[in-house]
């Protein structure tokens, strides 16, 4: 199952021209660029690892590009996105987010119902990768 | 984009319009014909190099990396943010800009901080240029676990490796940057063009003072004129000169003095001539005519 989170996830896989293009706009705009990865796909999950810092005061995307090859050329296997940070309101707030990398196979999710008091039922989504220990959960 | 097989080279020209990218430097850069030339030199190469990726016989990216030698206050920064400006338009970098940095700038303070730092700084200059000052201290033989070493390592892989996203100016010292070269062969050879920085005359100094002076909406009175001349002179053949830089302090403290002078006397009408005006005075109040240096803080 394709996991859809942030910008763009709709769509077929950006191509790296399509993203060195979506970066740009953010530089342009003056945000700062982060890149993060994860192997935990749980919608919830909202902490990913970072790579390196934000990228602050860049003008033109090839640096990031050159940072996420480097990123996907160690975790090639898990889920990397870019995020671009807005400071203009005092505080840094995330105007973009979107994925550029993906395992080859996502398993996808299992939903949980668990009958509690009454006839209410709670609900649980479980990711099939997530049995695994992390970093063997894909591959 | 499909292969054409004849362009208009005047419209080509015009297009980019690096021709007044060029005439602005013949006008406000004073002397330096052989920089200059060589700026054109590379110009028109680089004209001739984008008509070619339009014809699709260009089968590489040139290398663009450049030296540029000579003494301090000759004019290196100016020209290179002006080298900039040629690149962007004939769009060999994209975006135009300068980084100017120094050994501090890449260069760490213990083990594992000198990567992230050349990283950052080489990020920043994607799709410009970087311009590094006094290159050769990035290289130091007499202590073999410097980190300068590392700098340099990851500046010539990247050199070499996107030659498309930036381009490397790398600045100073004659002697010193032949030295360099000699013990990093890796950088002479991914360097294309070495461009020479000639020292001013006389006259060219007194040329670019009275621009700087016009600038600054200020004029030599005539015997002021003929007093700097005979400073610069004697300034010349004073330890720590440095061109163009050390004409900018002297004028500096001239005004100083200027100021000083008018504000002597209270008890009058001031004219906007008297404002704008050097004297003599100014000029041969200078350290320099009774044999003194004139000034500390003149920077190398």
């Amino acid at each position: 199952m394709r996991i859809t989170q942030g910008c763009f996830s709709f769509l077929p896989d950006l191509t790296d021209g399509q993203i060195t293009a979506q970066i740009q706009y953010c530089l342009e705009k003056g945000w700062a660029v982060n890149i993060e990865f994860t192997d935990d796909p749980h919608p919830r999950n909202t902490y990913w690892e970072m790579w390196g810092l934000p990228m602050f005061d860049l003008r033109d995307a090839a640096g990031i590009m050159k940072e996420l090859a480097d990123c996907r050329r160690v975790y090639g296997d898990r889920y990397i996105r870019i995020s671009g940070f807005d400071p203009s309101p005092g505080w840094e707030s995330v105007r973009i987010s979107f994925i550029v990398n993906r395992p080859k196979e996502e398993p996808g999710f299992r939903l949980d119902r668990q009958e509690s008091r009454g006839r209410n039922i709670r609900y649980a989504t479980h990711a099939y990768a997530a049995g695994r220990p992390e970093g063997e959960r894909y591959g | 984009m499909t292969p054409v097989d004849a362009i208009d080279l005047r419209r080509e020209y015009e297009a980019v319009d690096i021709a007044s990218v060029l005439g602005q430097l013949d006008e406000e850069l004073i002397g330096l014909a052989p920089v200059k030339t060589r700026l054109r030199e590379i110009a028109s190469l680089l004209l001739v190099e984008r008509i070619r990726q339009k014809m699709a016989l260009a089968t590489t990216f040139p290398t663009l990396h450049m030296s540029f030698t000579g003494n301090p206050g000759t004019g290196k920064t100016t020209v290179a943010l002006r080298m900039a400006g040629i690149l962007h338009r004939l769009g060999f970098v994209r975006r135009g800009h300068v980084i100017s940095v120094t050994r501090d700038d890449l260069v760490g303070q213990y083990i594992g901080h000198t990567a992230p730092k050349t990283k950052e700084i080489l990020k920043k200059a994607m799709g410009g240029v970087l311009f590094i000052d006094e290159a050769y201290y990035l290289y130091r033989p007499e202590n073999e676990r410097d980190y300068g070493q590392e700098a340099i390592e990851i500046l010539l892989q990247v050199m070499e490796s996107q030659r498309e996203d930036l381009v490397v100016i790398l600045a100073g010292y004659d002697d010193r940057m032949e030295k360099f070269f000699q013990s990093n062969p890796g950088f002479r050879s991914r360097i294309a063009h070495h461009i020479d920085f000639p020292d001013y005359s006389d006259v060219e100094l007194l040329a670019i003072a009275e621009l700087m002076l016009n600038e600054q909406n200020y004029r030599f009175a005539p015997e002021a004129r003929d007093a700097f001349e005979r400073y610069i002179a004697i300034r010349k053949t004073r330890p720590l000169f440095s061109n163009a830089r050390s004409i900018r302090n002297a004028l500096d403290r001239i005004r100083l003095r200027q100021a000083n002078r008018l504000v002597s006397r209270l008890d009058r009408i001031l004219t906007s001539d008297e404002v704008m005006s050097i004297v003599a005075a100014d000029v041969l109040a200078s350290r320099v005519f009774s044999g003194g240096s004139d000034g500390a803080g003149q920077g190398p």
